[in-house]
Parts: C-alpha cells; structure tokens; sequence
C-alpha cells in the first residue's frame, strides 16, 4: 500500500522523525486557514501518488493568504498524469542549504536491507544512479542483525555529506531504519532530506510503501481509507479475490496466481485483450466461482469469459460441479469458455457436456481455449 | 535420487492439529511420507489419526528423530515457528503459509542463515516439495507426479508458482516422464530456497538428467538462475515465465510478482534465460513440450 505525502510523514512522525509541520486541507477555505495557522511562507502541496508533481504545478510556495487562496485554488482539481488532486498538504516552507537522499528497501537478490543515501538530492535518484553511480552510498544490512551506530556513521561519512549535517543525518537515518523495520515497510524514502542554514537535518518529503501482509499489527484504517481502488478491485477484494482490472474484453478467472497470469499471457499471444487478472485460489468451489463470475459478470467490458483451471487437491468433477452450480446462482451474460485439466479432468469435462451450449464451451488445452474465448470476444 | 527429502525424511507437522495442517498431514502420510509427529503447545500427548503431538519441535525431534518440518501455522506465528524450527534441531524447514510479512522472512531467513547454517528454509507462500514416489511435502497432489520410470531419464522441477507447478508435473506425467524432486519455491519476496539452490542440487544429482523450470515476473531471480545455468550447469533446461503481459505497478497474486520500475519483466527473464541456452517456451504447455523434446534427444 502506497501512502500518500502527508500519510508517509504522519508515518515518519510517529517514529520521531524530524518533518516540517502542515496540515491536511480538502478545500480553499481549509487550506487558507491552515496556511494562516502555520505562519507564512507556506509551500501548497497536491497529495497525488504519482511522480512529478512538481513540474505539473502541483507545488507552489504562498507567501500570504492571497497566494494561498491562489494557489489552492489552482492546485485543487488539477489533473496530474490522470490524477486528479483532492487533498492539499499545506507545510511550513523550510530554508533549505543542501538537498540529499536517504531511502531503506529490500534488496531481494541479496536477501538483505538496503540503504541508499546521496549527497545529490531532490532529484530522481535513478538519474544519480545512471550519470553518477558513485554519488550513492549503499549499505546492505543482515535483517536478523539491524543497523549499529559504528556502522551508521561509517555509511554518513561514506556519502560526503555537509560535515554539520552528520550528527542530524546519523540520528534521522537510525530513526528511519526503525520505522522501515518496525513500521513494516516495503519502502521507506526520503527525497529530499534536507540540511538547513541552522544546521538541522529534516524529511522534507516522504514516500512510504507499506507490506499489506503486515496489516493484522497495525492500525492502518486511515490509511486504507484513502486508497483508491478501481470500482471492479473493490468488488473483488470485498469477495476476498485476488483482481487486478486490465482494459481488455476477455474476462479472465484461474485458479492460482501463476496460472491465472499465464491466462492472461496466452489470451494475448493469440491476439486478444484480457479484462482482467483474477485468481480465485487453489480451490474452485461453487461459492468462490460464483462470486468470481459475478465481479467479472459487471464489468461492462467483458464480452467473453475464460475460466481456466487446473485441478490438483480439488478433483476435476469438484471444480465441474461448482462452476455449474455457480452459474445457476449467476446471471452471465457473456458466453464463457472451460479449460478444466488435472486430476480427473475427463470426469469433470463430462459433466461440463451435459450442459454445454453456444455460450458454454468446453475446451481441452490453454491454447484451444483461448483462441475460442477470444473469437467469442470479437464476434 | 531426489534432492533435499526422500522415503528416509522423518517430518514433523507444526500445525497438524488445525483444519489445514490436519487434511495435509494425513494426505502426505497417505501418500507414504513419514509424518512422525505434530506440535502443539496446548495439546501435547494427544494425537492426529495416530500421528503424536509435542508441545514444541524439540520434543518431537527428541521422541521421533524428525529430520525435517512442515508449517501450516497462519502468518502472525510463523516467525516464532521457523525458529522454534531451527532451535529444536531439524534441517529442513517448508514453509506452506501465505501472507507472511516481509520483514519477518527476511528476518528469519538470515537469523537461520547466520545461526544454523545447515538448515535450509522452503517457502513462505509455496505448495512445498514431492519426491515422487518416496516423499510429499506440502500441498500438492500426490496423484498428478510420475515417479522416475525404469530405463528412462528423469527430470527435476523448480518453480515460484503453485498451479503451474502441478500443470507442469500432470503434463510430464501424461507424457511418461519421470519427475525426481518437484520443489515449489513460492512466490515472496525472501524465499529461503532460490532457484539457483535448486538447479545446483539437480545438477549435482545423477538421476535428475534434465530441469524444467518456472518462473513469473518480479526481482531478479531467473536472471541470477540463467547466470548459474550458463556457467555452471551441464544439465538441458526448459523453461517458461509467467506475466509477459503483467502491468508494470501492479500485484499479480503473489506479493513477489510486480514489475517495478521497468525491472522485473517477463521478457527481460525469458531473453536472459535463452541467452543462457535454456529452451524457453511460450506457454506451460509449450516448455513441456521442449522438455520431451529434451528428454527424446538425451
């Protein structure tokens, strides 16, 4: 799950991470006010998760009320790179000396936590990493062993950082390594982490993922509440699915994360477009295949469904019997296309047959299977 | 041979007395797996169907010689559960939980890693392992694996993907190859079994004649495996990578499969797989295909 600015700084806070203090604002009015409470300059920022905000004009410093009023004005409702601005994050402008980089990550091949810190922020750090690799100091450390302070200023030094911003940097990152750890992050980062005229080190941004598997510790509420979720994925996540909305017309059901991704694949290598990515997990019950046929049921692009399945622990006339019980529950409006394979896959395709139809076809390999389903979808 | 367990791997079940560690204890014990134990702290001195339970992993392999474990403990208890693993002395250690926080796998894998350098940790999120014939571990079924027929080459499977590890067992068997060790490594972030781990194991294993494998979107294990199989392996291997067609940003199923900032893609993985001499195949059917077509030419 992806935070939002004021969401990942929220976050900081809570680990005692120095950031600038702001507000939330959804409006002009609230936005002005919260602008009068801070102090001026404020800076408005756009709450998008999206890159580049920036250039958009999604952030503009406000030197009174009447630019607040401005520049909230124009900030709230613009659309950047297709997403539209509903919430503004109204911070005291900080004076900044220097801009740098800090972000902890897993690095996957190596199985360990990995820091990045640079002298040369506030910019994308994949174009420090390409023009100028040796500007970013990595550390990688063992999970099971965390982060010590000897090692910690070793990585500061190592990044030639302003020598007055060492002990702000050494006491931000130990902070942030605890928060990416305990606060259960994918990611933590800090783009720009700035050094002030004072000397005070601070996040002056925040980007923030956190591990969803992590959920049942945390109090996250607030912020699931503001993930945005296509209306399909919401529908699916309700029925506890796995869904992921693609723009296409074959509606796609599978059984396991793997296969359903090969379905996808394998609709568009003989030339169709998949609506959809759903896996309905191991099993293919009549309950779960119900449900699943419903959400793909409602996507008004579908105009052909693929179920795909392959039967392990569940026998082949198990996963027949529930499709055909689901589809007396549900209304489909589609013509639908089986691949049902595995253990005893003849037992299940047979009772398939005796309700096959124009709508309901049966077919025995993922290849035949797809070139039906999307000929269905461009009739 | 098979690699990591056979007729010999004495296992202990840590969850057998939950619904699913209890269907899945019995099924591999059906299949000829030696369940010798399960745990529960609560309930130790009772048994499943027989199968005695201990109160911690330690009992158990003191009482029964377990060599290895099985956890079907949900998400929140598995960190404790692969430690109390390691601590009560087995060395392998299948991990069949989904949901499994990244930073506890990260965690435990190295704390294993670094204080019990022999154990070796399979999963999380992963339908386990089966060497047919001898062991099954985990969740697949036993019925659609083909042990190694007499006379003719076997292979070994290794892949990051449940269903399509049965798909790619069942299209074996329907073509009378013999599989030794099918090991589903799971599709998280910190697996604690790598492909590599796997191909180096098959390689080294004299009945295993040829490997197929199966990867999906998502870091950059089967670019690291094609670097292993180009300088290390003398074994044939086909392949497939599910997710050519994935959205870059978004989850496909597995917390694992996410192409991510243009990294991670299938066609990244397929072309550094067949740079490496591996037939790789369009779809699952398709890599069995080239796997016969192997197995014909050896």
């Amino acid at each position: 799950m992806d935070l939002f600015e004021y969401q990942g700084k929220q976050f900081f806070g809570s680990f005692g991470i120095a950031v600038s203090p702001g507000e939330v604002a959804d409006t002009v009015d609230d936005a002005v006010a919260a602008a009068d409470r801070l102090g001026y300059p404020v800076v408005v920022k756009a709450q998008v998760q999206v890159g580049g905000r920036g250039k958009a004009g999604g952030v503009k410093l406000a030197a009174d009320t009447d630019e607040a009023r401005t520049h909230a004005g124009d900030i709230l409702g613009l659309d950047i790179k297709g997403h539209v601005v509903k919430r503004l994050w109204i911070e005291k402008a900080s004076d900044i000396a220097e801009e740098y980089y800090a972000s902890f990550t897993l690095d996957r091949a190596a199985k360990k936590h990995l820091g990045m810190l640079s002298a040369q922020g506030g910019v994308e750090i994949e174009t420090v990493a390409e023009s100028d690799p040796d500007a970013i100091a990595k550390i990688w450390i063992d999970p099971a062993k965390g982060l010590d302070d000897a090692t910690l200023r070793d990585w500061v030094t190592a990044a030639k950082l302003n020598p007055q911003a060492t002990e702000g940097a050494v006491e931000l990152l130990g902070k942030l390594y605890t928060a990416f750890v305990d606060g259960d992050a994918d990611l933590c980062e800090v783009n720009p982490l700035i050094l002030t005229p004072e000397g005070r080190v601070h996040a002056l941004d925040a980007k923030v993922t956190l591990d969803d598997n992590a959920r049942f510790r945390h109090d996250w509420d607030e912020y699931e509440a503001t993930q945005t979720r296509d209306e399909r994925e919401e529908a699916a996540h309700a029925k506890g699915l796995q869904y992921v909305g693609l723009d296409g017309e074959v509606g796609v059901i599978a059984n396991g994360a793997g296969l359903a991704m090969s379905t996808v694949d394998i609709v568009n290598q003989v030339g169709g477009s998949p609506a959809n990515f759903l896996d309905i997990g191991g099993g293919a019950n009549a309950e779960v295949m119900a449900g699943a046929l419903e959400v793909i049921n409602n996507d008004p692009k579908v105009k052909a469904i693929f179920i795909n399945i392959f039967g392990g622990i569940t026998k082949g006339e198990e996963v027949a019997n529930g499709i055909v019980t689901a589809l007396g529950r549900v209304q489909i409006d589609s013509p639908i296309v089986i691949r049902l394979d595995g253990t005893n896959a003849e037992q299940g395709r047979e009772i398939l047959s005796r309700h096959e139809s124009e709508t309901l076809i049966s077919r025995p390999t993922m290849l035949d299977a797809a070139r039906t389903v999307v000929e269905l979808a461009k009739r | 041979m098979s690699i990591f367990v056979d007729e010999n791997t004495k296992v202990v079940y840590q969850g057998l007395t939950g619904s699913q560690g209890r269907f899945y204890g019995l099924r591999n014990r059906d299949y000829g797996t030696q369940v010798v134990a399960g745990t529960n702290p609560k309930k130790a001195g009772e048994d499943v169907d027989g199968i005695p339970v201990y109160a911690t992993v330690a009992d158990a392999v003191a009482a029964t010689g377990a060599t290895a474990s099985c956890i079907f403990i949900p998400a929140p208890g598995v960190k404790s559960a692969v430690m109390e693993a390691a601590e009560g002395g087995v060395k392998f250690i299948v991990v069949i939980t989904e949901g499994v926080p990244a930073q506890d796998e990260a965690w435990f894998y190295n704390k294993v890693t670094d204080d019990f350098p022999d154990v070796r940790i399979l999963g999380p999120n992963c339908p386990g392992i089966i060497s047919p014939g001898k062991a099954n571990i985990g969740i697949t079924s036993g019925d659609i694996a083909l042990a190694p027929q007499p006379g003719k080459p076997a292979v070994g499977i290794v892949s990051r993907s449940g269903t399509l590890t049965y798909q790619a067992l069942y299209e074996l068997k329907l073509q009378g190859i013999g599989v030794t060790t099918c090991v589903g490594i799971g599709g998280d972030p910190v697996p604690g079994t790598s492909f590599i781990d796997c191909l180096e194991a098959f390689e080294a294993d004299d009945d295993t004649k040829a490997v197929m494998m199966i990867g999906e979107i998502g870091g950059s294990a089967e670019e690291q495996a094609a670097e292993f199989i180009a300088g290390k392996m003398t074994k044939p291997v086909s392949s497939y990578v599910a997710g050519v067609t994935a959205p870059p940003g978004k989850k496909m199923g597995h917390a694992g499969a996410i192409v991510s900032g243009g990294k991670g893609t299938a066609a990244a993985k397929m072309d550094a797989l067949r740079a490496a001499g591996v037939k790789v195949g369009q779809n699952p059917t398709e890599a069995g295909e080239l796997m016969v077509e192997i197995v014909e030419s050896l």
